[in-house]
């Protein structure tokens, strides 16, 4: 008995393992453990056993049906798998085609720029002031010292409007971001220190000029504020600007109506490639002294204009072209591209949303 | 301002080289903008003689010459000139040097078959001169062989720019005086000699304006021959850049670029009657040196005689009575001229010349007696005359001012501690007078000199500037304090999130075409639409002449040369202002974004087919997700129409909060805005008004509303709606919506159609409406008793369910 049970087991499981399909390992599972199946009537017989018989029978039995049952679910399993992968064979992307793109989004440059200078002169207790770009002479140039006949004036090449103001002030388009200062200590008083970004406007077009450019005002008004402050200030901002410590500066006596005195700063460069680099001390071969700022120490009729008692109160004033400091650090040659949004320009010197400047990151977005 | 080593050695004496007194000249502020050595640029040119003069056996025109050149081996070289003969010495250019006037490189070469090993040169070749009808013929006594730029007696040139607070420094003498002061060597001031005067002055001199020209002085010189001046002088003039013309005008430029004094000579013979310092009347004309005519008013000094005007006062002399070469009577002028009048009078005319500069900055009012009797010693030692007695009228204004000074203020204001008797040193080096209790007094020709500050100028320049120490800004305690505004922090957010949202961030410029500006102004179709521009009197050029009332035209036209260059797309924004009046006269200018989206909004690809335009939808999404960047409550939003007629009519609108606010305005461009920016379209805009954007509420700190997850999950239920086809679906969803506020969280468009099994003038819409139960689940009643609100609701609206 045991012989014949044991043979038809070992069918039944050669069966299994032969079965191709699963309808076929269906066919064999009824034959086996169906209602009807061999296994299942040989189960049945246990009820009609004596308790002996049973006890030895049962486990025999009972072995008989599990192994089955396991050759079942594992060809099943093998079987399916098979049949999966058959199918997930016929799926097959050509993953060589390109996916769907997303745009790519750009920050000019300038924006960028205005945003590091924000972060450094934050650090150092500027906050950022606004004005107007459509001024009146007042703010732009009386107020800054340049008297009407001021040969100054005509240097700055304006752009006019016909209307005056209010108060028969000559409207005009700001030549620099200075008024910014006359209309901050006017509103805040002292002390005071501020950074003024912004777009001005000079009647000058050409290779190198463009007729709207951007600036940066800085002024600190306090009580002991002297020249030694500004030089440690433009150099300590020109460092954390370029990010490199060999920046020398070299100061120049100059003249500026609203500073007295006047301090025009050159930066030293090294020639890279072609490239003016700055860093290194100017005098030194193969370097060179570039202009970069004008600056000063606020004239004291200025003060008097903005309603600040000189006697009590000075402080020093730079300014610098925003354009100007993109170039240099970011390495484009030529500002008139700054204004013409071409695309292929965007993309190449833009700044990615995410290179938001920090000054733990560094405030610099490196190529 | 141009000068030669030679002539700055004049009036200083020193040793230092031409470096050494550049570095110099840049560290006490008179920045040097370039030396030019013309020794390196006549290296190569020799004296040498001609030693024989054959013709060229196959030109008629040349000559073929053996030239020593002091080697004691004959070089021979062709030559065109007329005047090349034997005998003679002249100056010859070896192969490798460069001809100065047109940069060539002279080489060993065969001139029609015949050996030349180099070239005799002429004045304008060598740019010594303009004359160019010969080689230049050396004295027979040059030493052949030398090195042309020593025989020349060549010296450095400096060009310095000189700041216009600084007119005394506009002349030679003014700089030597700077630089001695600095420890460079020692000023030779020049003393005029004493002027022997023969006759008295036989022309009256007047001054009836005393405002515009508080002291005309002149004289009278007789007798004079104005041929050439002699050539020290001219090579001094044609150093600085001055092209010599006659022995009398070089001397008058010559005491203008050496002390910075413009002075004029008239020929007497051309004047009649008294000469006069006077307003002009208006519309008289003068007719100037450079030829051309000037229409003059009641504002403007002039110079004039019985006749009429001579002279624009102190900017350009007549045309008409300016000496000549056959001038043999000359009076002299030399006057204080209002420099504020000058500058007037010379921006009214346009007109600037070298002694506009001088007299609107300022020229020495102390400097009157001394610059005629150089002036009239020179002309007599170059050009012989007898002088008359000096007639003066008025007097310039010669009264000193002091400052109090306190040298303790250099290190307050300059940063740097200098001990005062140092300080006092300087000042006296600059002619400055210091009294013992600091009292200074400013000589007359410094005009910028107004208060301490300028002192403290004066002596830490000569100190030294880079000897200034670094000093740190004093630092408030702790981390840097956040310092941007709420508008700035907003600029800035919504920047990085336009970039973050696939924008390219441009800057265009404020300014536009007035028929551009126009196009997208405000009240364009009222009559004073041109009044609410800001439209520029001297603009550069008539595109860039009106201040922009959108940001659209800019980007509009940067999409536009993009799609030139063969972009297929241009998805642009700008932040930045638009420019409008305020009530005052002064500007209004409001801080908006732009955008422009032109081409394709898709690209054809293998997986979505075609090339897919921008629509007003394009517009929309970014309109929103950019509003909600910026903080604005997105959900209560108003969607209304009149974006603006330069958009589509029908594809455009207007974002809102309440009737009234319009946050935005996005959408289609009108066909006639593609037409008038000659683009292809569509093309979509959208603008946000970032002043209207309702502010964040102060003070509420960092910390969110407490957030409770509901209870109970949420349900969904479908319904499907036939509504008249013009029904918005933004007026269908808001009555769903407001069918159950407590229980409806969001409702949403799945599915629009209209087509087959939809009657006609209708169209079928299919909302997913989201429930929240409350704090037990919905029960089957409740769940019914809401969808029969919302059915009830949207068929206020026209709409029928759906069965």
């Amino acid at each position: 008995m045991s012989n014949e049970h044991e043979t038809n087991r070992d069918n039944t499981l050669a069966q299994i393992a032969g079965a191709a399909t699963i309808d076929a390992l269906e066919a064999v599972r009824v034959e086996a453990l169906g209602k009807k199946g061999w296994v299942s009537a040989l189960l049945k017989t246990l009820g009609k056993m004596a308790p002996e018989e049973r006890q030895a029978q049962g486990p025999v039995i009972q072995g008989i049906r599990a192994s089955v049952a396991d050759a079942i679910a594992d060809r099943k399993e093998a079987l399916e798998r098979a049949e999966l992968e058959a199918q997930l064979a016929t799926e097959t992307l050509d993953l060589t085609l390109p996916a769907p793109t997303t745009p790519k989004g750009s920050v000019h440059p300038v924006s960028q720029v205005m945003d590091e200078l924000a972060e450094i002169f934050a650090d150092l207790g500027f906050a950022v002031a606004t004005g107007p770009e459509i001024e009146d002479d007042w703010h732009n140039f009386t107020a800054l010292n340049m008297a009407e006949t001021h040969p100054a004036r005509a240097m700055h090449d304006t752009f006019y409007f016909p209307d005056h103001d209010a108060d028969g002030n000559r409207m005009l388009l700001r030549t620099h971001t200075s008024p910014v200062q006359i209309r901050s200590m006017v509103k805040q008083g002292a002390p005071i220190r501020i950074i003024a970004p912004g777009r001005v406007y000079r009647s000058d077009s050409d290779a190198t000029h463009t007729p709207m450019f951007h600036q940066v005002e800085g002024l600190v008004i306090d009580r002991d504020i002297h020249l030694g402050h500004l030089k440690w200030t433009l150099e300590t901002f020109l460092k954390a600007f370029f990010e490199r410590e060999d920046i020398v500066l070299r100061l120049r006596p100059s003249y500026f109506p609203f500073t007295e005195p006047s301090v025009e700063v050159d930066v030293g460069w090294k020639n890279e490639k072609g490239r003016r680099v700055l860093g290194g001390d100017g005098d030194t071969s193969g370097h060179g002294w570039m202009e970069l700022l004008g600056s000063g120490m606020v004239n004291a009729r200025v003060l008097e204009f903005a309603g600040l008692d000189p006697s009590e109160w000075q402080g020093f004033a730079f300014g610098v072209g925003v354009d100007r400091l993109a170039m240099l650090k970011y390495g484009m040659d030529d500002l008139r591209a700054f204004f013409d949004g071409d695309g292929r320009w965007l993309d190449h010197y833009g700044f990615s949303a995410f290179d938001q400047p920090t000054l733990s990151a560094g405030v610099g977005a490196r190529a | 301002m141009k000068f030669s080593l030679e002539w700055l050695k004049y009036f200083l004496e020193t040793d230092a080289g031409v470096e050494e007194i550049a570095a110099a000249l840049n560290k006490i502020g008179h920045e040097v903008e370039g030396i030019d050595d013309p020794a390196v640029r006549l290296e190569g040119f020799r004296v040498a003689e001609v030693l024989t003069a054959g013709k060229h056996p196959d030109a008629d025109k040349l000559q073929v010459l053996s030239v020593d050149t002091g080697d004691g081996q004959p070089l021979q070289v062709v030559c065109g000139a007329p005047n090349a003969r034997a005998g003679m010495k002249g100056v010859l250019g070896l192969p490798g040097a460069v001809v100065p006037a047109n940069g060539m490189e002279l080489r060993k070469s065969a001139i029609r078959g015949v050996e030349s090993n180099g070239m005799m040169c002429s004045v304008r070749e060598l740019e010594l001169g303009d004359e160019h009808d010969g080689i230049i013929e050396l004295p027979a006594d040059a030493p052949v062989g030398q090195s042309f730029a020593d025989y020349h007696d060549t010296s450095p040139v400096f060009d310095v720019a000189i700041t216009p607070d600084r007119p005394d420094c506009m002349g030679v003498q003014g700089i030597a005086r700077d630089l001695a002061a600095a420890g460079l060597g020692t000023f030779k001031p020049v003393e005029p000699s004493n002027i022997e005067a023969s006759f008295a002055c036989p022309v009256e001199i007047r001054t009836e304006d005393p405002e515009g020209c508080p002291a005309f002085y002149g004289r009278v010189i007789r007798g004079v021959s104005n041929g050439a001046s002699p050539e020290w002088m001219q090579r001094r003039l044609i150093a600085a850049g001055q092209r010599p013309i006659s022995g009398i005008v070089d001397i008058t430029n010559y005491l203008m670029l050496a002390f910075g004094r413009p002075a004029h000579a008239y020929d007497l013979a051309k004047l009649s009657g008294a000469v006069v310092a006077r307003r002009a009347v208006d519309e008289e004309t003068v007719e100037a040196l450079n030829e051309k005519t000037y229409t003059l008013d009641a504002s403007m000094t002039v110079i004039a005689d019985d006749e009429g005007v001579h002279d624009v006062a102190g900017i350009m002399g007549g045309q008409n009575s300016g000496v000549t070469t056959n001038t043999t009577d000359v009076l002299l002028e030399i006057a204080y001229f209002d420099p504020a009048s000058i500058g007037v009078t010379g921006r009214k005319l346009g007109l600037a010349s070298d002694g506009r500069t001088r007299f609107e900055r300022g020229v020495d009012p102390a400097f009157l007696d001394d610059g005629l009797a150089i002036l009239t010693s020179l002309i007599q030692r170059i050009c012989g005359g007898e002088a008359s007695e000096v007639v003066r009228a008025g007097l310039p204004p010669i009264e000193a001012m002091d400052v109090a000074f306190d040298p303790a203020m250099t290190a307050k204001l300059g940063g740097v501690d200098i001990a005062d008797e140092e300080q006092r040193a300087i000042l006296e080096a600059l002619d400055f007078t210091v009294a013992d209790d600091w009292t200074v007094t400013v000589p007359l020709r410094r005009h910028d000199i107004e208060g301490p500050a300028d002192l403290v100028e004066e002596v830490v320049r000569i100190y030294g500037l880079d000897k200034v120490a670094s000093v740190a800004l004093p630092r408030s305690e702790g981390v840097a304090r956040p310092t941007a505004t709420p508008e700035q922090a907003l600029e800035r957010k919504l920047r990085r999130a336009a970039a973050a949202r696939g924008l390219n961030e441009a800057i265009t410029w404020s300014f536009l075409p007035v028929p551009e500006a126009m196009h997208f102004s405000v009240h364009r179709q009222s009559q004073n639409g041109q009044a609410e521009l800001w439209i520029l009197d001297n603009p550069i050029s008539e595109d860039m002449k009106a201040m922009r009332p959108s940001m659209l035209p800019g980007l509009i036209s940067a999409a536009k040369r993009n799609a030139d260059r063969g972009a297929t797309t241009s998805r642009l924004f700008e932040i930045g202002r638009r420019y409008f009046r305020a009530e005052n006269g002064t500007s209004d200018e409001k801080p908006t974004l732009g955008v422009v989206l032109a081409g394709s909004a898709q690209d054809r690809g293998w997986a979505t087919g075609k090339a897919v335009g921008f629509d007003a939808y394009d517009a929309k999404a970014i309109a929103m997700n950019l509003l909600e960047s910026a903080g604005a409550p997105v959900g209560n939003l108003m969607v209304m129409g009149e974006a603006g007629e330069q958009f589509h009519p029908g594809q455009s609108a207007t974002l809102r909060l309440g009737p009234k606010n319009i946050l935005a305005r996005f959408g289609a461009l009108h066909p006639a805005t593609l037409k008038a920016f000659d683009i292809a379209g569509p093309v979509a805009a959208v603008e946000i008004f970032l002043d209207a954007l309702p502010a964040k509420k102060g003070g509420s700190g960092f910390a969110r509303a407490p957030y409770a997850p509901p209870a109970l999950q949420a349900v969904t239920r479908d319904f499907a709606f036939l509504v008249p086809a013009d029904l918005l679906a933004g007026d269908l969803l808001r009555a769903v919506k407001g069918a159950e506020k407590k229980a409806i969280v969001d409702a949403r468009v799945f599915d629009l159609f209209e087509g087959k099994g939809v009657p006609e003038g209708k169209k079928s819409i299919a909302i997913e409406v989201t429930l929240l139960p409350g704090d037990k689940s919905f029960t089957d009643d409740e769940l019914k008793a809401i969808s029969e609100r919302i059915v009830a609701s949207a068929t206020k609206q026209g709409a029928e369910l759906r069965g």
